[in-house]
């Protein structure tokens, strides 16, 4: 968690004067990260809590607000902090940026630029292990947004159909980009739509890490016995706007200040010293977070840029080399 | 060889690949039962549900699950029954599919083939009757795939499937009973035309049923003393430069023609490309931008003839005479 807070705070510096969006200007310095954030601050428990009852193996798919689970699943942290500066020796070599950060070679299936995009491709992925009888589960995240797009209800009907190893996880910031999305979606949410397709759904504090840990544990156990697909319905609060220039103003600022107060990170360090934990220990612990991010952020500065002639590369191979 | 159907060649093929390769697995609605076109006839019985997937009418997670398997070690084929289906599935296919391997910097491949039958049939509308071929030639990514013979449909979806990266394959649906010598193991390579008819004032280009066409009008045009001659694409993207830049340079004229929408369509990529390198003299034959109606006159409206094809090329060639 501490971790994904200071690769957040981090990335967000650095993303200042970039892309322009809600009628800000592009600052005449180029930012360090020209492309677009979605910050996952405050949300840090969730991808914490969940991805500890992961193995490398597993497989994720995330949204296009993923940083906090790709670095839970174990992704390098030098190389995602590359990507988002777009330079050759990032995660996906300067192609996809923060909206697609991916690390396949821990299970990491990527990012997603559209919302519930994650949803079909998670269960394709858990059908393939299911067939090809692989031990490993997929956990798939997205948004409270999500809910009200087709994808949903067809992943979720899908993975009920054939019985496969899927955790749902719905990462339920209460927000759709900047529409509150209480008002937007009938019915009482996520878990209550998963339970009508069969699908058992569980909803926790997705600000306590532990509350989520345990329940991600018992959910995993019974993908991974074979029990079928799971959904974790987890409440917590996005601390930024919808993206890294987006300041959020649209927000009751009391409903931001109360929602500051349960600060995921928080709960975790006041837990801890309230368990004996010296309060020297938990500062190490940030301090290594910082050190880490530090470090990659150099490294992200001093790393060369693509080389254009890359623009070709990887796309498909047959009719390759004919691009006009 | 053996006589095949143009459904029976595809059927035939998908069979011996899920014969060499376990990952090989072919999903969407009704295949059990062999596809509504019979072109799964018999797979399910060999391979079992869990090889040839009977799904749910859910045509994004379809073509998004096959996605997630390809991503895990699958080889997937996807039916989408008809190409208007697809539409629903437009994002799996283009910002996901497509995408993938570039978008992640080449870490994972995407190597699914998606058959989504196009064109007229009889009687059947407008959102049955689409060929929409361009659509997907447009988007970076996709391979394109239009098979108007069964042997070409047999040794094209071979080398599909063996692409490794997503295909898009376009059957066409009123070319299913036709039949034609297979030859067994052949592969067709993607991005290969071939030339059915050899001729020297004008060159006629087209792809899936549309082929027929032209052939027939090439006949014609040669009892009228005008040589066409007549070359089939059968992949879009790519296209075989070669072959009809080669034969444009030759003749100094090129009629394309196909059912697709002429507004847009493929075919003004190609007239333009051989107008740009070749300066020849170029025409277009295709629907007008209209629905496809139900009723057979108003359905006769978006198929392309003879007639247009034959007085296309006329007005571009004069027999014997050469720029």
């Amino acid at each position: 968690m501490a971790r994904i807070r200071a690769f957040e705070n981090a990335a967000e510096i650095a993303s200042q004067g970039g892309v322009q969006a809600w009628g800000l200007k592009t600052s005449a310095k180029p930012a360090l990260v020209r492309g677009p954030l979605h910050l996952s601050t405050g949300q840090e428990a969730v991808a914490a809590g969940v991805c500890a009852n992961l193995t490398r193996k597993d497989l994720l798919t995330s949204t296009h607000r993923g940083h906090g689970h790709t670095l839970a699943k174990g992704a390098d942290v030098d190389r995602m902090m590359a990507e988002l500066f777009g330079k050759a020796t990032g995660s996906n070599r300067g192609k996809g940026g923060s909206m697609h950060i991916a690390d396949f070679s821990v299970g990491m299936l990527g990012a997603n630029g559209v919302v519930a995009a994650g949803m079909p491709i998670a269960v394709g992925a858990a059908q393939a292990l299911k067939i090809r009888g692989q031990p490993e589960i997929v956990a798939c995240f997205f948004g409270d947004g999500a809910v009200n797009r087709g994808p949903f209800l067809e992943a979720l009907n899908w993975a009920v159909v054939y019985g496969l190893p899927v955790l749902f996880v719905c990462e339920d910031n209460r927000i759709s980009a900047t529409t509150p999305t209480g008002p937007m979606t009938g019915g009482a949410g996520a878990a209550a739509r998963a339970e009508s397709i069969g699908v058992p759904a569980v909803r926790v504090d997705g600000n306590d890490v532990e509350a989520v840990d345990a329940a991600a544990a018992r959910l995993v156990a019974e993908v991974r016995a074979g029990s079928g697909p799971r959904l974790l319905h987890a409440l917590t609060y996005r601390f930024k706007g919808h993206v890294s220039v987006d300041p959020g103003a649209y927000r009751d600022p009391a409903e931001v200040a109360r929602a500051l107060e349960s600060d995921p990170l928080t709960i975790a360090r006041d837990r801890l010293v309230a368990r004996g934990v010296a309060a020297d220990d938990i500062a190490a612990i940030d301090a290594a977070a910082a050190a880490e991010i530090d470090a990659a952020m150099a490294a992200a500065a001093a790393a060369p840029l693509p080389d254009p002639a890359s623009a070709y590369t990887d796309i498909q191979n047959t009719g390759a080399g004919q691009w006009r | 060889m053996a006589l095949m159907s143009y459904s029976q060649a595809a059927a035939t093929a998908l069979a011996e690949a899920m014969r060499a390769d376990r990952n090989v697995v072919a999903l969407g609605e009704d295949l059990g039962r062999g596809g509504i076109f019979a072109q799964y006839r018999g797979l399910q019985q060999e391979f079992g549900a869990d090889r040839v997937i009977d799904t749910p009418i859910s045509e994004s997670t379809i073509m998004g699950a096959a996605v997630g398997m390809a991503l895990a070690g699958l080889r997937p084929v996807v039916e989408m029954r008809v190409v208007d289906f697809a539409l629903c599935a437009i994002d799996e296919l283009v910002n996901q599919a497509a995408k993938n391997r570039y978008m992640f910097g080449g870490q994972g491949r995407v190597p699914l083939v998606v058959r989504m039958p196009i064109g007229l049939w009889t009687a059947s509308a407008a959102q049955h009757s689409q060929s929409l071929e361009a659509w997907f030639a447009h988007i970076p990514g996709l391979t394109v795939v239009v098979p108007s013979a069964p042997a070409d449909n047999y040794g094209l979806l071979h080398s599909a499937l063996e692409s490794g990266d997503p295909v898009v394959y376009l059957e066409h649906k009123e070319l299913w009973g036709d039949e034609g010598e297979v030859e067994p193991g052949l592969r067709v390579p993607l991005g290969s035309a071939r030339v059915l008819r050899a001729g020297s004032d004008v060159t006629l280009v087209s792809w899936s049923k549309a082929v027929r066409t032209c052939v027939d009008a090439a006949s014609e045009l040669a009892s009228a003393g005008v040589s066409a001659e007549v070359i089939d694409l059968r992949t879009i993207w790519p296209w075989d430069r070669a072959t009809v830049l080669g034969s444009a340079a030759r003749t100094g004229a090129l009629v394309v023609v196909h059912e697709a929408v002429q507004v847009g369509g493929f075919g003004a990529e190609i007239a333009a490309s051989a107008a740009e390198e070749t300066g020849c003299r170029v025409k277009r034959v295709g629907a007008p931008r209209i629905p496809s109606g139900y009723s057979k006159p108003l359905e006769d409206e978006s198929r392309v003839t003879v007639a247009q094809v034959v007085a296309a090329a006329r007005s571009l060639a004069a027999p014997g005479v050469h720029p």
